[in-house]
């Protein structure tokens, strides 16, 4: 027997649209359930203030300093390194045994539990190096965790940059290098871009990797290799510890509302470098 | 073959073989182009022809497998000798290519891009040099005021036009040229060819072309290619009255291809 089409065609996009709404419902859900709860110790003392008791009071003003410089050092050290990787990658090798080995293991490493680059950094930087619980251990790990997710999104972006744009470039006298710098990157920086993001997304919100590297310091740091906690640490102690559910909940609502921050004012920027350019 | 002994003779392709891997491509190809002429190379698709333009700026070798032996001289410089800069090889023989593929950038950036890509910083150098190469394509007049606007935005035979220009601004002796009307109506075709016939007074070229009334048009010479094979290679004129090869002409009378 066969089915009239138009009748598959309606149970096609009933069970599509059903599958996005109930998708979106769930992610709307989990920010309203943490905003009602968070946003009522929500204001200007808990953010400038000093936490008092552990945390059972006051404000969460050190673990603001220490999510925004960690995810800002890791990143300082891993775009560089991934974007040049990428374009190594994408642009000088021919496609070899070589190259496949080393796309497979950044797939790998991409999907490790971030928890065992917490143990790897613990062993690594804080422990072998002497680094100690820091900035720069935990900064160092993180950029180690995100790397993959950067170069890996950056190479596709790359390879997405229509081959006739080089042909071109090379044909008009540019070198390899030239061509890289005037016509690939800007075309690949979307992409390139997206992969920042997530990595951003991802340092902002990870708590297994710093916990062990950065430690748990409420003290507001002063130099790289001072320890510092984290929103999402702070996060994971006030809940585990049984310290304060609600100054838990007004830190996970701070980091949702920061994370939210963070994706719209960078993809305005951009929207703004493509409008320019185009 | 006829020739001129006081002719100049900028390309001199002798004896040219071509492997994509084990598949010979081009099979002991000669030919002599002279300066300010048009060259056509005409033949059914996959003969060859788009490769034996491509070894003539060394567009091959981005194509990896690719193996050349014989010889091609250009101003009788040997251009696949181990001292050969092909940076420079590239901005002396330039290449127009099918599509029209100016850079997602504004017209200006568009034409200056080779300029910028050696070096050449000096703002009135520049400005001069772009407007020189527009009016050269022949496309001053419909861009000068709106330089600004992306290269993408013109229609397709003024970003064709624009392609030509941001050529010319790296001063070539010799445009290749690719099939350059293949994604355009007949009217800008015209255009193109009009613009060619112009450039040659300037410029040696080189085209490919699938349409042979484009190269009994514009061409002074004309090449017949098949499966690799220079079958035939002689003045415009002779090629299309009176070939000397009976596959050049069963080609030219429409018999296959």
């Amino acid at each position: 027997m066969r089915i009239n089409p138009k009748y598959t065609q309606w149970g096609a996009v009933t069970i599509l649209t059903s599958a996005t709404i109930f998708t979106i419902l769930i992610l709307v859900f989990i920010i309203f359930f943490i905003l009602e709860k968070g946003l009522p110790v929500l204001g200007l003392s808990f953010l400038t203030e000093n936490p008092q008791e552990m945390g059972k009071a006051g404000g969460i003003f050190p673990t603001l300093i220490g999510t925004i410089i960690l995810p800002v050092f890791a990143l300082l050290i891993a775009t560089p390194l991934g974007i040049s990787t990428s374009v190594y990658l994408a642009e000088y090798t021919k496609e070899t045994r070589i190259t496949k080995v080393i796309r497979f293991g950044t797939d790998c490493l991409a999907g490790i539990p971030s928890i065992i680059f917490g143990l790897f950094g613990y062993i690594f930087f804080v422990i072998t190096l002497g680094f100690g619980w820091s900035i720069l251990s935990g900064g160092l790990t993180l950029a180690v965790m995100v790397l993959p997710t950067i170069i890996r999104t950056s190479e596709e972006a790359i390879r997405a940059v229509p081959n006739s744009y080089r042909k071109v470039s090379f044909s008009l006298g540019a070198s390899r290098w030239q061509t890289v710098k005037k016509v690939v990157l800007p075309n690949a920086l979307p992409g390139i871009v997206t992969g920042i993001m997530l990595s951003i997304g991802r340092s902002i919100g990870e708590t297994a990797a710093v916990i062990f590297t950065a430690g748990s310091s409420l003290r507001i740091p002063s130099s790289v290799f001072d320890s510092t906690r984290t929103m999402a640490v702070h996060f994971y102690i006030l809940a585990r510890e049984g310290i304060s559910s609600e100054n838990a909940y007004g830190t996970a609502a701070t980091l949702i509302i920061a994370v939210l921050f963070v994706n719209l004012l960078a993809y305005y920027t951009m929207h703004r470098f493509i409008a320019k350019r185009s | 073959m006829e020739k001129q002994s006081s002719a100049e003779y900028i390309i001199n392709i002798k004896n040219l073989d071509l492997f994509y891997g084990k598949f010979q491509a081009l099979i002991a190809v000669d030919m002599l182009a002279q300066k300010n002429m048009i060259t056509a190379l005409i033949g059914p698709s996959g003969c060859g022809k788009s490769t034996l333009l491509r070894c003539l700026n060394r567009m091959n070798d981005l194509i990896r497998g690719v193996k050349i032996t014989g010889k091609i001289e250009i101003n009788n410089l040997d251009i696949y000798s181990k001292s050969t800069d092909v940076t420079e090889l590239r901005k002396n023989v330039g290449m127009v290519f099918q599509r029209p593929n100016p850079f997602p950038l504004s017209i200006y950036d568009n034409v200056v891009y080779g300029l910028r890509v050696a070096g050449i910083r000096n703002k009135t150098e520049l400005d001069e040099i772009a407007e020189k190469s527009l009016r050269g394509a022949w496309l001053w007049d419909q861009v000068k005021d709106k330089l600004n606007h992306p290269g993408l935005e013109l229609p397709l035979d003024q970003q064709q036009r624009l392609c030509i220009a941001r050529l010319l601004a790296v001063q070539p002796e010799v445009i290749l040229m690719d099939e350059p009307c293949s994604s355009l109506d007949p009217i800008a075709t015209m255009k193109i060819e009009e613009l060619m016939i112009e450039l040659k007074k300037e410029y040696t070229i080189v085209i490919v072309t699938h349409n042979m009334q484009q190269a009994s048009r514009v061409s002074d010479f004309t090449g017949y290619m098949l499966l690799g094979e220079m079958i035939e290679f002689d003045k415009t004129v002779n090629i299309f009255t009176r070939p000397a090869n009976k596959l050049t002409e069963e080609y030219i009378s429409g018999k296959y291809g």
